[in-house]
């Protein structure tokens, strides 16, 4: 019997022949990422009271996003706790305020195929985009990582969730995502790896590609995998790091799914997903008329460079609706300049967007733009838990950056196709 | 352990890492954090709950965030085990981490509010001691079990390292 993707980048990150579903393994770590908020601040107590040093300090990323920039005395000192811990650990690639860590993690070409990477947050499902086996852990757990270089692991059952068909103008991953969401329902995966695959995974971008994975984590899944192509290896070419040999990565013909399930993009509509759960998604016009006060791109969910154009898609010399305000927080420095050269940000100003600052910003309620008390928002965002981004009465609905364009305009929810031409 | 008893605080599905350790909270310490957790659903259970109570749960408890907070807030209450049908993956470890026993029990369901359990990870059992029922639960790992006894993993890694 052959092995899945997952399974045989645990069973190489073990330094094992093959592993199978249900056994537990020690592994080591190929690289760990963390953040200002489950990183140093949690960290380092720890590390302190152990009386040890971090394993490798070439093999850590670390990102400050979360409580970027600072809104009070609290906040800045979580990020300058950051800012020394890298400085006396000579943590190298330390991305201080200059992104959201899943986005700026393979902007800067430290993720390959083959590797194994654990990230101090739960959507580090996204890095599974690239080929590696990705998964989130909490900050203990990631100091026994530093201290150790190790972790272990009980080696998941895969899903395979294929696509094929094409998708509509208008209707992109993050439909997908939410669609999966209502299907399989929230944590319907029970921490097995979904792996995508099919004729339009294939055919996807890199940023949809990660914005597929990303939402393994609503997914419950303990990673979000897609094989390694020519489309990868090229983009990691062009962050200027070596994609190395991805053809080892693969699941076998004869691997063993735990499940599979087979959907067709052709008649795939934008989706909205109600409060309080990303799987309460339904067809964007079945929310069609809910009054929105604010409008949210934001997140490494829905605010990269693709997901900034398809905004400017909508917003392109339309004004947002009075009543409204939209929100832009981009998900890294690298995609905000990229979309301020091609003339995008300029879209999404004109219309009347209020920039903020790339970083986490409303999306878990820690940065600015958070919501009052029974106000009503419609996110690019990954989730909407209750009293995820402000107030507890808040009522967050979800959607992709078109549909949050659209409801910018229309100062209600609609389905973003109204707006685009040939949609 | 936990052999003596304790009552039960049951809650449903989908428990997020968002009711159990609140963004705006996070800034501040564990004692704080664990002032709000689950307020949004039972606003008295931080105050009420007791050294040795049981946190019971439907499917997914602890999905979201890998805020460790979340684990952490649960034992800071003086919550033995939290016990429920499934758990989100990341809550599961970081539970272990803190030493804070999550077990995996298809049947919490017929587990009410208030009702005494007592639980026996090593057997997988959990026992309402109220209706004089048992259910069968997973067993944690051994070495994992040894985190979990140890306190957690910073205790273990400590007696462990040298
Ligand atoms: S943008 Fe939101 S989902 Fe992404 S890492 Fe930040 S808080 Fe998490």
């Amino acid at each position: 019997m052959g092995s899945t993707l997952a399974e045989k980048l645990i069973s190489h990150a073990a330094g094992k022949e093959a592993v199978r579903p249900g056994e537990t393994v020690t592994v080591r770590v190929d690289l760990a990422m963390m953040h200002d908020s489950s990183g140093p601040r949690r960290i380092a107590p720890i590390l302190e009271r152990l009386g040890a040093e971090v394993w490798d300090p070439d093999k850590i990323v670390l990102v400050s996003d979360h409580w970027v920039p600072a809104v009070d005395p609290q906040s800045a000192e979580i990020l300058d706790i950051t800012r020394r811990w890298a400085r006396a650990n000579n943590i190298k690639a330390f991305y201080d305020m200059v992104g959201i860590c899943h986005v700026v993690l393979p902007q800067g070409g430290h993720l390959k195929p083959g590797m194994f990477v654990v990230g101090g947050d739960s959507h580090s499902t996204t890095g599974g985009a690239f080929g590696c086996y990705m998964f989130g852990i909490g900050a203990t757990d990631m100091a026994g990582v530093l201290v150790t270089g190790e972790t272990w692991i009980r080696v998941p059952d895969t899903i395979r969730v294929e696509w094929h068909g094409k998708l509509r103008p208008g209707v992109c991953a993050k439909d997908i995502n939410l669609a999966l969401c209502a299907r399989l329902g929230l944590g319907g995966a029970e921490y097995r790896t979904v792996e995508y695959t099919g004729s339009l995974v294939d055919a996807m971008d890199m940023e949809e590609r990660m914005t597929l994975c990303n939402m393994a984590a609503e997914l419950g899944a303990q990673a979000g995998l897609i094989a390694a192509d020519e489309t990868t290896c090229d983009w990691i070419r062009a962050t200027g790091s070596d994609p190395g040999d991805a053809s080892p990565w693969q699941s076998d013909d004869d691997a063993d799914y735990y499940a599979t399930h087979s959907f067709n993009a052709d008649e795939l509509e934008p989706q909205v997903a109600a409060p309080h759960s990303p799987a309460n998604a339904a067809p964007a016009s079945k929310h069609s008329g809910v009054h929105i006060d604010q409008a949210y791109i934001g997140a490494c969910t829905g605010a990269k460079l693709a997901d900034l154009r398809m905004a400017a898609d909508v917003l392109g010399g339309r004004q947002v609706a009075s009543g409204t305000r939209l929100l832009v927080a981009p998900a890294s420095r690298k995609d905000m300049m990229a979309a301020n050269a091609e003339g995008t940000l300029t879209k999404l100003m004109e219309a009347g967007a209020i920039m903020m600052p790339t970083g986490c910003g409303a999306c878990a309620g820690f940065g600015g733009g958070v919501l009052a008390e029974d106000e009503v928002c419609i996110s690019s965002t990954s989730r909407n838990f209750q009293g995820r981004m402000g107030a507890q009465s808040a009522k967050v609905y979800l959607g992709s950056p078109y549909a949050v364009a659209a409801a910018a305009v229309a100062g209600e929810i609609r389905d973003p196709r109204e707006f685009l031409q040939g949609a | 352990m936990g052999n003596e008893g304790g009552s039960a605080w049951v809650f449903g599905e989908n428990i997020d890492t968002d009711q159990l350790a609140p963004g705006g909270t996070l800034k501040s310490g564990i004692e704080v954090i664990a002032s709000h957790c689950l307020g949004a659903l039972s606003p008295d259970f931080a105050k009420r709950v007791r050294l040795g109570d049981f946190v019971v749960g439907g499917r997914n408890f602890g999905i979201g965030s890998s805020r460790e907070q979340a684990a952490q807030a649960l034992c800071h209450l003086g919550v033995a085990a939290v016990i429920a049908p499934s758990f989100g993956g990341i809550f599961y470890r970081n539970a272990l981490n803190f030493g804070l026993l999550a077990l995996v029990c298809p049947d919490a369901g017929s587990i009410s509010q208030g009702d005494q359990l007592s639980v026996n990870p090593e057997k997988g059992s959990v026992q309402n001691l109220t209706r004089d029922e048992e259910y069968s639960c997973d067993t944690v790992p051994s070495h994992l079990m040894e985190i979990v006894s140890a306190g957690g993993l910073v205790p273990y890694l400590e007696a462990n390292r040298r």
